[in-house]
C-alpha cells in the first residue's frame, strides 16, 4: 500500500501515458488531481496508485465487507467453493505474474502447485506407516510450501531463461509430465499413484482450523474459519503482487514481455528478470497448491496434471491478462461456472445429470463451455472479463454522451 | 541381439514414425501461421474414431475408410482454422496458440462423447502377425507404421517441393506480406496447412489405434509426445521432425525394454517421460532444437 499516499517523486512520469509529460510539481502532485477531475493524474505515483479514485476505495471496502459477511449467510459447501476461489486467485495471480506481466508462457503451473502441496504435507502432515510427515505448525509449513517450489523454480530458471516463446511453453509442459512421474514414484512423500495422502494439518499457531469457534455469539463452522484464513492470505498476496507490478521490477517484467531485445538494450537484465518472474510465480503456485489440497481433502499424484495447468491459463485468459483484479475475476469464473452449469442442468432440457443419457452430461458441458470460452474471449475480448468491466466503466464515464 | 532389434529398433521406429507424422503436422501449421496447434491430439483421436466408424460400423474396405477419414478430418481442420484461428491473424502467437488449447478442449469432449467409455477398434488390418526377417521376429504392425508414415511424409514433402500450391505455401511461410503481394491467397494457405495437418493427424490416429486392444480417448495424451519431438527437431524443420521423431521413438522403446532391468530405480513406466527428458537435455545445449532456425535478434 506504499503508493497510495502522495509521492510525486515515486519515479518519473511515464512517457506516453495520459499524464505523460506533465510535471508532478505543477499541480502539486496530489492523488486524484484537481477537485472534481478524478481522472487527471499529475504524477506517476498517482497514476499507478491502487486506489486512484475515492469511489474505487469506497467500493473496495464495501466489497471486502460483503466478502467478510458471506460465510454467515451462505451454506457450508458454498463457503468452501468461495474459499476455492481465493485459492485459485492466488495461483492465478502467480501465473499472471509470469505469463501476463513477464510474457513467459508457462504450462508448468500444476507441477509447482503439486510441489507446494507435497512440501506442506511433509512439514505439516502426520507421519503414517507409508508416508513421512513432521506435523509442524501452519506458520511453518505454509511459508515452506511457497519457498520450496520457488527454490525449484530458481533451479529451472536458467534453462527457462534461455528458451523463448512457444519453446518455453512446451518445456514447461515437460515439467508437468516429469513431475507427475516423480510424484508417482516418491511414494513415501505422495502416497503413490491411486492412493494419495492426506494434506498438511491446518493448525495455525496452535489453533486448529478444523474446529468450530464461537465468535460474538455466532457459531463459525470449520469451513468458515478456513474461509477467513484463506481470504487473509489471498488479500496479503494480492496486494503484494499488485505492489510488485508497480515497482521497478514490475516495469522490468513488462519491458521483457513487450520486447526483450529492447529491454536488454535499456539495461534490464533478461536473465535476472526472467529468473525472478519464474521464482515468484512458483512461490504463489506452491502456496495455492498447499491450500487447495486442504479444500479437496486428499489428492493423488495425477491431480497435478496438464488439465490443472490449463485451468489456470483459463483463469488468466478469461479474467484478463496482466491484471491482478482480472486474475481474481477469472478465478471466480473458473471455479463458480461449473457449479452454475450444474444448477442450470435441472432447468435446461438437453443436459442430463446422469452420464449416458441426454445429449451432453453436465461435466462434458462444463468442460466444453470452458474451452469455448477461452476461444471466444481470446477472439472477441483479449482483455478478458477485466476488459468487459473497463468497457462498462467507460460507458458510464461518458454517459449520457457517447463521445 | 534379436530382442534389441525387434523390441528396441523396429518397435521404436514404428512408434517414432507415428510421432514424426504428427510432428510434421505441427511443423506445417507452425511454418504457415506461426502457431503451435495444441488441438492436434484431439484431431488425432477424432481421426481414429472416424476411421473405426467407417471401417467397422459402415464396413467399407479398410484403405478407403482411412482415406475417407482423412478427408473428413481435413474438413474439420479447415473449419477450425476458419472459425477460431482466422480472427487471430496478426495477434500474438501466444494468444493464437492458446486459442488452439481451447479448441483442443472442445474437440476432446466431442471425441470423448463419441467414443464413449468403451474401447473401440480400428478393425484388424494387419493383425498381430509376426514375420521373420533374417531370423528376427518383426511385428507387421510396426512395419506398417513405418512404411505408411514415411510414404505420407514423403508425399507431403513432394507436394511442398514440386507443386504450385506447395510453392505458394512455402512462400507464405517465408513471408506472408510478400506472398500476398505476389498474388498468393494467404488465408487459403492457412486453411490448407490446417487441412493437411489434420489429415496427417487422422492417419497417425489410425496407426496408433491399430495397437492390440484398440483405443480410447486417453490416446490423445500419446499425441502430446509429438510436442517434445518438434522441440528436439526444431519448430520449423520438417526434416528435424522426422529425425527427432524416429530418434525419440527408438529411445522410448529401448527404455521400455531395458530400463526395468538395468535402472529400476527410475520407476515404473519411465519410458512415458523419456521424450520430455530428452527434450530438456537438448534444450540445455540448443535452445532452438537440432534443426530449428535461430531467431535473428536485431536492434
Amino acid at each position: 500500500m506504499t503508493g497510495t499516499t502522495t509521492a510525486p517523486e515515486r519515479g518519473r512520469p511515464a512517457g506516453g501515458g495520459p499524464s505523460g509529460g506533465r510535471s508532478g510539481s505543477f499541480l502539486g502532485g496530489r492523488r486524484g488531481g484537481l477537485r472534481g477531475r478524478p481522472m487527471l493524474y499529475t504524477s506517476y505515483g498517482a497514476d499507478q496508485a491502487i486506489w486512484n479514485t475515492p469511489a474505487k476505495r469506497a467500493w473496495t471496502l464495501a466489497l471486502v465487507a460483503v466478502v467478510l459477511m458471506l460465510p454467515f449467510v451462505l451454506s457450508r459447501d458454498l463457503t468452501s467453493l468461495l474459499t476455492t476461489v481465493f485459492i485459485f486467485a492466488i495461483g492465478g495471480i502467480g501465473l499472471n505474474l509470469i505469463t501476463g506481466y513477464a510474457g513467459q508462457v508457462s504450462l508448468g503451473h500444476a507441477f509447482f502447485m503439486g510441489l507446494g502441496a507435497y512440501t506442506a504435507a511433509i512439514f505439516g502432515g502426520e507421519a503414517t506407516d507409508s508416508v513421512v510427515g513432521l506435523g509442524l505448525d501452519m506458520a511453518i509449513w505454509l511459508p515452506m510450501a511457497g519457498i520450496v517450489p520457488a527454490a525449484v523454480g530458481l533451479l529451472v530458471a536458467p534453462l527457462a531463461a534461455r528458451v523463448r516463446g512457444l519453446y518455453l511453453a512446451i518445456l514447461t509442459l515437460g515439467l508437468v509430465f516429469i513431475g507427475e512421474h516423480i510424484f508417482k514414484e516418491a511414494r513415501s512423500i505422495t502416497g503413490g499413484a491411486g492412493v494419495g495422502r492426506a494434506p498438511a494439518e491446518p493448525v495455525l499457531f496452535g489453533l486448529d482450523l478444523r474446529a468450530r469457534y464461537h465468535v460474538f455469539g455466532h457459531i463459525l463452522s470449520r469451513e468458515a474459519v478456513f474461509y477467513f484464513v484463506c481470504f487473509a492470505i489471498f488479500v496479503v498476496m494480492a496486494i503484494a503482487a499488485r505492489n510488485l507490478t508497480r515497482s521497478k521490477l514490475g516495469r522490468a517484467f513488462a519491458a521483457v514481455r513487450d520486447r526483450d531485445v529492447a529491454a536488454a538494450v535499456m539495461g534490464v537484465s533478461l536473465q535476472r528478470t526472467k529468473t525472478l518472474a519464474f521464482t515468484i510465480s512458483s512461490f504463489y503456485a506452491g502456496i495455492a497448491g498447499a491450500l487447495l489440497v486442504l479444500v479437496i481433502g486428499r489428492v493423488t499424484p495425477t491431480n497435478w496434471n496438464l488439465f490443472l495447468s490449463i485451468d489456470f491459463l483459463a483463469v488468466i485468459l478469461i479474467g484478463g491478462i496482466a491484471t491482478i483484479s482480472g486474475s481474481i475475476l477469472g478465478a471466480a469464473f473458473v471455479v463458480l461456472m461449473p457449479r452454475l452449469v450444474s444448477e442450470l442442468a435441472d432447468v435446461v432440457p438437453f443436459i442430463s445429470t446422469s452420464p449416458g443419457s441426454g445429449f451432453l452430461s453436465v461435466f462434458q458441458l462444463q468442460t466444453m463451455l470452458f474451452g469455448a470460452l477461452i476461444v471466444v474471449f481470446l477472439v472477441l475480448e483479449p482483455r478478458g472479463l477485466y476488459g468487459l468491466w473497463i468497457r462498462v466503466r467507460n460507458y458510464w464515464k461518458a454517459w449520457p454522451f457517447s463521445h | 541381439m534379436s530382442e534389441l532389434i525387434s523390441l528396441g529398433l523396429i518397435r521404436g521406429l514404428g512408434i517414432g514414425s507415428t510421432y514424426a507424422l504428427l510432428a510434421v503436422g505441427f511443423v506445417i501449421i507452425y511454418r504457415a501461421t506461426g502457431v503451435i496447434n495444441f488441438a492436434q491430439p484431439a484431431l488425432m483421436i477424432l481421426g481414429a474414431y472416424v476411421t473405426s466408424v467407417f471401417a467397422t460400423s459402415v464396413g467399407i474396405p479398410f484403405p478407403l475408410a482411412v482415406i475417407a477419414a482423412m478427408a473428413v478430418l481435413a474438413l474439420v481442420g479447415l473449419a477450425t482454422e476458419r472459425v477460431a484461428l482466422r480472427p487471430m491473424v496478426g495477434k500474438l502467437p501466444f494468444a493464437a496458440a492458446m486459442v488452439t488449447v481451447g479448441v483442443f478442449i472442445v474437440l476432446f469432449v466431442v471425441a470423448h462423447r463419441l467414443i464413449g467409455a468403451q474401447v473401440r477398434t480400428v478393425g484388424d488390418p494387419w493383425g498381430l502377425e509376426r514375420m521373420s526377417v533374417f531370423g528376427i521376429g518383426v511385428a507387421q504392425v510396426d512395419v506398417a507404421k513405418i512404411v505408411i508414415s514415411m510414404v505420407a511424409i514423403g508425399a507431403v514433402g513432394l507436394f511442398l517441393a514440386r507443386s504450385r500450391l506447395g510453392l505458394a505455401m512455402r512462400a507464405t511461410s517465408m513471408d506472408q506480406e510478400v506472398a500476398l503481394a505476389q498474388g498468393v491467397n494467404v488465408g487459403r494457405m492457412f486453411g490448407l496447412a490446417w487441412a493437411i495437418s489434420a489429415a496427417l493427424a487422422a492417419l497417425a490416429g489410425m496407426l496408433i489405434g491399430t495397437a492390440a486392444g484398440g483405443f480410447d480417448a486417453v490416446l490423445a495424451l500419446v499425441a502430446l509426445k509429438a510436442l517434445p519431438v518438434i522441440i528436439v527437431g526444431g519448430l520449423d524443420s520438417i526434416k528435424g521432425a522426422v529425425y527427432a521423431g524416429l530418434f525419440i521413438g527408438v529411445a522410448e522403446a529401448l527404455t521400455r525394454t531395458y530400463q526395468p532391468q538395468y535402472a529400476p530405480w527410475l520407476g515404473a513406466n519411465f519410458d512415458v517421460v523419456v521424450p520430455y527428458v530428452i527434450m530438456i537435455v537438448v534444450l540445455v545445449f540448443r535452445p532452438y532444437g537440432l534443426f530449428g532456425t535461430r531467431e535473428v535478434e536485431r536492434v
